[in-house]
């Protein structure tokens, strides 16, 4: 095995963090923590501006495919906002892949240019897990489509551009099959956006569809293929667009409250940082291999599912010792005097149960791995 | 392109060669039948027809000159299969030996993983009970002694080779300073890592096997979503484990002066990987007999079967060289400095 970067990958990844140490201030984090809105405009459109993006950009870049990862992992360990970003250029890889030439010419450029943002409508109110299932309907009049139902949980509706939505189309046909994926702007009449707000500050939302009318330009990927759509945009994720070093961060900010006020001479701290320290090294290195199976023309789908469900877990680990340790520190917010770790130590206790959560939960991953992985019948 | 992270064909030949090897004349059997010792001559006599017992040393020396990225293959292979043959210790202590009849095989040569005591005694060497020569630290000097082997030692949870050795008595060398004996250490951690992913490779395989069989109400146990969740964590383990491992060796293998930035979790230290490794292909190994041992239910404590032999080494090759936090506090003084004072 070879663990090495490239000089490019390397000198890639150094303007990376060139534009983190400039653009990623202590202001950018207190925004999205007033705000709600996990996403930072001006390091979207830096890093657009100078071609980043579409470099990254998985089918579309000219760069080394494991340039995404490289990406993602530092804007993660920077403690970034960068959820937006990961939605935008996922969506990106999608339409490159599935759309129309004409989606291409129009979707594409206004996303990695970093001016746009998607978010995607999948999950409804009785509909998460099981989200086949999922009862929006589009129905064909004439022309056009005609959408009506309601999503949950659809973040960054409130700023993104492009919605991308999973709808029924075809009550006959089984639950996998009667799905399509449309792509439409936000701003099209008959959408409602109501916020939801939750225990880690992010806020987002309940949106409602009322015969909102779209043409075949909407499209995304054929008629009743809204599976397939899905399964793709699963694909590009991966598991490789951050999401698995949020403890590297909450370490760092935990460590330099931990010095200052002596209790990193504990032995007990130092061990359980230690423990995290590894446990942090193996999620970035099952990152990395989800990146390289992609990059090397795979479909890392089951190892992101490995991935997600061991660094979700090490990042709740380190959350919840950190926390521990700290003691009372531990419970005061940002700004607050005295706060442990400037306020993240109590800022990913509130993150961190999400983790395991939004993107498919522990119990899908584990039920994917045992069926997948271990070949064991599907369970009862 | 940067980074692969898939086996190289070399790696790739060595893993079924040896997997091949240890399948055919090292079943559990082989194992069950030297304990409580833990050491087979026959098998040992056939690894070095296979010219293992030399394979890491310079060509110049006989010696086969395998990279440590491909002994960590080997030694998963040994974990696999729980072999009796005590390969791991040898290969790591050959990191500073060169005498011909180790490089060959006929002699063994033992790590002293912990320095020897005021009296200059090495207690509970692994493989110590069988090694001909014994590598380690006395006072501020690494030294090689070679003495007759005791051919026993203090049965133990593990059934392995231990023994007390004397620093003193025997034939002794002083090959330099204290600090040298670290690239011994280092490897032995490496290869002990490996080892302790193949046991928990090893136990998930039979834990698997065994749920796909045994029926209980009608329909096989690991159709039990309880059940595949346990072992569901398992290929996570072992994997995350494997590649850790891998970036140790990599890192021995290519990188001086590594990195230690764990603030930006860009650690390409050796020795401090060959650490975190071993930590965690021990929890991986324990994790691993512990669910496959109780998802064979009654019969996973039976002796009768094999899940028993591997959750005891799981224990007594993670255990042999210290207690693990204190192994973890060494490798915390490295990485973030010591505690003042
Ligand atoms: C902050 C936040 C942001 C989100 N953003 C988006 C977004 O932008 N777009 C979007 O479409 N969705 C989004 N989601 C939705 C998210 O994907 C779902 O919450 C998730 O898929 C789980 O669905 P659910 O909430 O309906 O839980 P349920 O599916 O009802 O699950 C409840 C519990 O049952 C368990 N469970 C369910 N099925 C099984 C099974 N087969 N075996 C074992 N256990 C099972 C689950 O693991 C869970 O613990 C977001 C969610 C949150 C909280």
């Amino acid at each position: 095995m070879d663990f090495s970067l490239s000089p490019e990958v390397v000198e890639f990844r150094d303007e990376i963090r060139s534009i983190v140490r400039e653009f990623v201030t202590p202001e950018i984090a207190d925004r999205m923590h007033t705000t709600g809105v996990f996403d930072a405009p001006e390091l979207n459109l830096e890093l657009g501006r100078r071609g980043i993006l579409e470099r990254a950009c998985p089918g579309l870049g000219k760069g080394d495919p494991i340039e995404m990862y490289v990406m993602f992992n530092e804007l993660e360990k920077a403690g970034a906002p960068y959820d937006g970003l990961a939605v935008a250029l996922m969506i990106a890889a999608v339409v490159n892949k599935l759309g129309s030439d004409e989606q291409k010419e129009r979707i594409i450029p206004s996303i990695i240019s970093g001016e746009a943002l998607v978010c995607m409508g999948y999950s409804e109110a009785d509909f998460g897990s099981d989200v086949a299932s999922i009862k929006t309907r589009a129905v064909k009049d004439g022309d056009e489509w005609v959408i009506n139902g309601s999503k949950m949980w659809t973040t960054l509706a409130q700023v993104a551009e492009w919605l991308i939505l999973l709808t029924r189309t075809d009550l006959d046909l089984p639950k996998h099959k009667g799905l399509t994926m449309f792509i439409l702007p936000m701003n099209t009449p008959g959408i409602t956006v109501e916020p939801v707000h939750t225990l880690g500050t992010e806020i987002t939302n309940a949106t409602w569809y009322d015969d909102v009318r779209v043409g075949d330009e909407a499209v995304l990927g054929g008629e009743n293929s809204g599976w397939r759509t899905m399964t793709t945009v699963l694909a590009f994720e991966r598991g490789v667009m951050g999401g698995t070093n949020a403890g590297v961060p909450l370490l760092r900010h935990f460590h330099e409250w931990a010095e200052a006020n002596g209790v990193f001479d504990e032995s007990t701290t130092r061990e359980r940082m230690t423990r995290s320290v590894i446990d942090m090294q193996v999620a970035t290195l099952l990152t990395m291999r989800s990146a390289w199976i992609a990059a090397s023309g795979g479909m890392p789908g089951l190892e992101g599912s490995m991935t997600k469900v061991f660094a979700v877990e090490a990042y709740q680990r380190a959350s919840r010792w950190t926390q521990a340790t700290s003691g009372p520190a531990g419970l005061l917010q940002f700004h607050e005097e005295g706060a442990a770790g400037e306020g993240f130590v109590e800022y990913d206790a509130r993150h961190s149960p999400v983790m395991s959560i939004y993107g498919g939960t522990s119990e899908i991953n584990r039920n994917n791995i045992a069926e997948r992985h271990l070949g064991l019948p599907k369970s009862r | 392109m940067s980074v692969d992270l898939g086996l190289s064909p070399d790696q790739e030949s060595i893993a079924e060669l040896f997997d091949g090897f240890f399948s055919n004349e090292a079943p559990p059997a082989v194992a069950r039948a030297v304990e409580p010792l833990g050491f087979d001559r026959d098998l040992w006599n056939k690894v070095i027809e296979l010219g293992a017992p030399g394979m890491g040393s310079a060509p110049e020396n006989g010696g086969g000159g395998a990279s440590l990225g491909d002994l960590v293959v080997v030694a998963e292979t040994v974990g696999r299969s729980i072999a009796p043959v005590p390969l791991v210790d040898h290969l790591a202590a050959l990191s500073l030996l060169t005498d011909a009849d180790l490089i060959a095989g006929e002699a063994i040569a033992a790590v002293a993983v912990r320095p020897a005591d005021d009296n200059g005694i090495w207690s509970l060497v692994p493989t110590g009970a069988v090694a001909d020569v014994v590598i380690g630290v006395d006072g501020d000097e690494t030294v090689v002694v070679r003495s007759a082997p005791p051919m026993s030692g203090p049965r133990n949870h593990g059934s392995m080779p231990l023994a007390n050795r004397s620093a003193r008595e025997g034939a002794r060398t002083v090959l330099g300073p204290a600090s040298l004996f670290e690239t011994v250490l280092d490897r032995w951690k490496l290869l002990t890592a490996a080892a302790l992913v193949g046991i928990a490779d090893a136990a998930k395989e039979l834990g698997v096997a065994y749920v796909k069989e045994r029926e209980q109400f009608g329909v096989p146990v690991g159709s039990f979503q309880a059940v595949q969740h346990g072992l569901a964590d398992l290929p996570v383990a072992i994997d995350g484990g494997r590649l850790l491992t891998h970036k140790a060796a990599w890192a021995l293998d290519n990188v001086t002066d590594g990195l230690l930035d764990w603030a930006n979790n860009d650690i390409t230290d050796g020795p401090a990987l060959a650490t975190m490794a071993l930590l965690f292909a021990a929890d991986a190994a324990v994790m691993a007999t512990d669910r496959s041992l109780h998802y064979h239910g009654g019969y996973g404590f039976a002796e009768e079967y094999d899940i028993q032999m591997y959750y005891r080494r799981a224990r007594g090759w993670s255990l042999i060289l210290d207690d693990p936090t204190t192994v973890s506090l060494t490798l915390a003084d490295r990485l973030f400095g010591s505690v003042e004072g």
